[in-house]
């Protein structure tokens, strides 16, 4: 692990510089301050009662000195840190845009090309983007370390970051600002692809080949999905609770509602709970859960169905 | 300094007097400041315990001691204790009711009655508190809307507890304006008064200024919880970006109503344990008005990613940049105090020592984060944790600390066990440091704050963290009992163990019910020490 994450765009090693020049200028006065303090407490530690100390009550010129100095120096890097920011806020005019919605605990990305995905976003690699960013419930912020970017996400109004990804490769997305139960389960994830790559994927439905997906078995899609759609967020598959129930088991369980009545879990309780999720909640939970209607189709449910009787 | 002493031996002092009623009722400055003394560090015990429990959670990053809900409830109840119930009040309403008084030679605060009264609104605020536990909020302590305002855990409780405990930070800080500019015994000049009393007139006008904005603000949100009213939420019409400047307008200058009492302790614990004056006595004076003036300009600095607009974020930025100045005069003049002195390392003095070590890396990665383009990446991880905790442990609870380390013995007449005063203070210095200081690197790795789980490559950094809480934890304890059993000890404190020439150590241990027989006369400053030669005075 090195000290800051691997710089994978075209601001991260600006914002970089501007880190390292000011903990260059914080570990100097840190040093300077703390061999000062050791110094002063060894040498001049209490060896006699009656020692004499002298009367000093100040010293204008070095007094001048030391706000002068820091002054200059914090002055300095204001304007530094100005510059970068300048720069981090003023998006290219050939940028691409892409809208992402931010809803309790999911990210949604809509391309231009009329695109949607899930909790994964497909840039072109040396393509600058500009995120046009809206929230639909409470406010959520995008960052993404890797490319030193992060942008407050507002319902009702919208707001904007800008990056150009010069690394293939896929880095964490995160939601900064607390937003409830599943905050820590607002995750995502940027994948940066070689242009050639990107090509594929916006032609097919995915990287991987559309027709591989069409024919996968409903309990293997079943799978895909509880990963790729954001299930796995909040549902385990190895029987501990971490938001909502684990899938492990699920199938069939009969089990009480807050409101005292008794449920089965079968085929179409799942499905109410998939698509109106806070209808039914099951004793001891949060109605936490977003619904996924238009995110998931019959198909999907069906396979994802598929999938929990697997795990017994 | 007037040499004022009581001779005699047999004096009644405040603590003498036995009974409930004699302390409910009490309107004597210093035994208010006892019962805020015992109050606040009751949250703070509670609070810290609740931030060990956190910190037991996240040794895994997944959620498997308590739900991720129970996580969000705690860090709430965490934040919300530590900021309304312990350090805004704090050294403020403990310290500086028993000290403001003593210090400037007069027999207790302007308006005794309304001070029982700050306490008992304190007290009210702090019922209320205790209802809302019953049904937890999960907002944050920073309450920000559209989440407060529609989340189903009771957010009304404890904004209404934060509500009436405001009323208590304003008339305290009232009370303590008028106190200093009209109780001050003749000859105490504004350029004779010891730095603490500096530091709590600057604290005051903060405390009167500012705190009614927050009552305002939470009344909004409450209204808008209860009657529906759209002042904050979107889907009503209001704007969720005015309730973080409503918010941060008041809690940024509250930042300083937390830290400026204790940097008004640390000049008094310094010159003391050096033997030397204080060095640059008026840089130090004004420098603590200085921050409390540009503190009202500079809350936007905790939204530079909230969406407001280019030109806000970089004015902030630059009014940000400098209170820093201030701050680092005031460090520089701490250390050339030492500077030739005579110094003892008493347990009040490693605090002094640990707050200028801990609060120069709180104030340095302050810097980072009034940076802008350093800001949008470490903003809302765990650097603000650590920093945020460098300053307000590192800063103003090493300076509460060592207040009662320094105070104790004029306060109860009672002396405490330095060897194992000296022992705790090396265990929260060391634990401090092991659980905030890897905080950093996760920040800037990108860890973000608030978390109830969190990916596995964190994992190293956030056990050796909780791995801290623990030292940091049993040092606290350790200290605790060691103040607590102080006060059964038989040894009876001295008038003025350490030599010190302020005003307070003038009286007997513990000081009497009237402060002074008679009203003293003052003639210098608090901080002669040292053979005047090559400078004068």
């Amino acid at each position: 692990m090195t000290w800051i994450p691997e710089a994978a765009s075209n601001l991260a090693g600006k914002v970089d510089g501007v880190l390292l020049v000011i903990t260059l200028i914080s570990i100097f006065f840190f040093v300077l301050i703390s061999a000062l303090l050791i110094y002063f407490a060894v040498k001049y530690r209490r060896r006699r009662e009656d020692e004499e100390t002298p009367y000093i009550t100040g010293s204008e010129p070095l007094e001048i000195l030391w706000t002068v100095i820091p002054s200059i120096l914090l002055i300095l890097l204001f304007v530094y840190g100005f510059v970068v920011y300048k720069e981090m806020r003023t998006p290219p005019k050939d940028s691409v845009d892409i809208t992402v919605t931010g809803k309790q605990w999911l990210w949604t990305f809509d391309y231009y090309n009329g695109k949607k995905t899930l909790n994964e976003l497909y840039v072109r690699q040396n393509i600058p983007v500009r995120m046009i960013m809206r929230a639909d419930d409470v406010i959520h912020s995008f960052f993404i370390p890797a490319f030193r970017v992060k942008q407050d996400l507002l319902p009702g109004r919208y707001t904007q970051l800008w990056f150009t990804p010069t690394k293939i490769g896929t880095y964490d997305i995160f939601c900064a600002e607390y937003c409830g139960t599943g905050h820590s389960a607002m995750l995502g994830r940027v994948v940066v692809l070689s242009p050639e790559a990107y090509d594929i994927w916006e032609k097919g439905i995915g990287v991987d080949d559309g027709a591989a997906v069409a024919s996968l078995p409903p309990a293997e899609l079943g799978e895909k999905i509880y990963k790729e759609k954001g299930c796995n967020a909040c549902h385990s598959i190895d029987g501990s609770i971490v938001i909502g129930t684990s899938f492990k088991g699920l199938y069939g369980r009969i089990g009480v509602l807050e409101d005292g009545s008794s449920y089965t879990a079968d085929e179409n309780y799942i499905m109410r709970s998939i698509l109106e999720p806070q209808g039914e909640i099951v004793q001891g939970f949060q109605p936490v859960m977003p619904s996924f209607k238009g995110i998931l189709s019959e198909d999907d449910i069906t396979a994802v169905i598929a999938y929990m009787k697997t795990l017994k | 300094m007037a040499n004022h002493t009581i001779a005699t031996n047999v004096y009644v002092s405040f603590l003498d007097k036995k009974g409930f009623l004699s302390w409910f009722l009490t309107t004597d400055h210093k035994r208010i400041g006892i019962l805020y003394l015992i109050s606040i560090s009751f949250f703070f015990l509670i609070a810290g315990t609740i931030a060990l429990l956190m910190r037991f959670e996240l040794l895994t990053p997944a959620s498997d001691f308590v739900s991720p809900h129970t996580y969000n409830v705690l860090f709430t109840l965490h934040g919300s204790l530590m900021v309304f119930f312990f350090i805004v009040p704090g050294l403020a309403a403990s310290f500086g009711n028993f000290l403001i008084p003593l210090m400037i030679g007069a027999p207790d605060v302007s308006f005794p009655k309304l001070n029982l009264a700050s306490y008992w609104i304190y007290l009210l605020g702090t019922i209320i508190m205790l209802f809302a536990l019953l049904q937890p909020a999960d907002t944050g302590w920073t309450f920000y809307t559209p989440y407060s305002a529609n989340t189903d855990a009771d957010v009304i409780l404890i904004t209404l507890g934060v509500f009436v405990l405001g009323f208590s930070s304003i008339l305290t800080g009232l009370n303590f304006i008028v106190t200093i500019h009209k109780m001050r015994a003749p000859g105490m000049t504004w350029h004779r008064l010891p730095l603490f009393i500096w530091a709590s007139y600057a604290t005051a006008i903060l405390q009167l200024l500012a705190t009614p904005v927050v009552g305002i603000t939470l009344l909004l949100l409450i209204a808008e919880r209860s009657l529906g009213v759209g002042f904050f939420d979107p889907a009503k019409g209001g704007d969720p970006v005015l309730f973080q400047n409503f918010f941060w307008f008041y809690s940024h200058p509250a930042v300083y109503i937390m830290i400026i009492p204790a940097m008004g302790v640390i000049s008094e614990i310094i010159p003391v344990f050096s033997r030397k004056p204080i060095f640059g006595y008026k840089a130090i004076a004004y420098s603590s008005l200085g921050i409390a003036f540009i503190s009202f300009l500079v809350w936007a600095h905790h939204m530079f990613t909230s969406g407001i607009s280019e030109v806000a974020a970089t004015i902030f930025s630059f009014l940000t940049f400098l209170v820093a100045i201030p701050t680092a005069i005031k460090v520089f003049n701490w250390v050339a105090t030492l500077y030739k002195g005579s110094i003892e390392l008493h347990s009040a003095m490693l605090y002094a020592l640990g707050f200028i070590f801990l609060f120069t890396i709180g104030g340095l990665t302050g810097v980072f984060l009034g940076a802008l383009a350093a800001d949008i990446h470490l903003h809302d991880t765990y650097f603000i944790v650590a920093h945020m905790h460098y300053v307000m442990i590192g800063g103003t609870v090493m300076g509460f600390f060592g207040a009662i380390h320094f105070w104790y013995p004029k306060w109860f007449g009672k002396m405490f066990n330095e060897s194992v005063a000296k022992l705790s203070w090396f265990l929260i210095f060391v634990g401090f440091n092991i659980t905030f200081f890897p905080q950093f690197f996760l920040g800037i790795q990108g860890m973000p704050r608030r978390y109830a789980t969190y990916p596995e490559e964190f994992q190293s950094l956030m056990a050796l963290s909780t791995y801290g809480s623990w030292i940091l934890g049993l040092g606290i304890l350790i200290m605790t009992v060691n103040l607590l059993k102080g006060l059964f000890s038989v040894e009876k404190a001295p008038q003025n163990p350490y030599g010190s020439l302020s005003l307070e150590w003038q009286v007997p241990s513990p000081p009497p019910l009237e402060n002074f027989a008679e009203i003293p006369h003052v003639t210098d400053w608090s901080y002669g020490y040292g053979k005047k030669k090559e400078v004068d005075a």
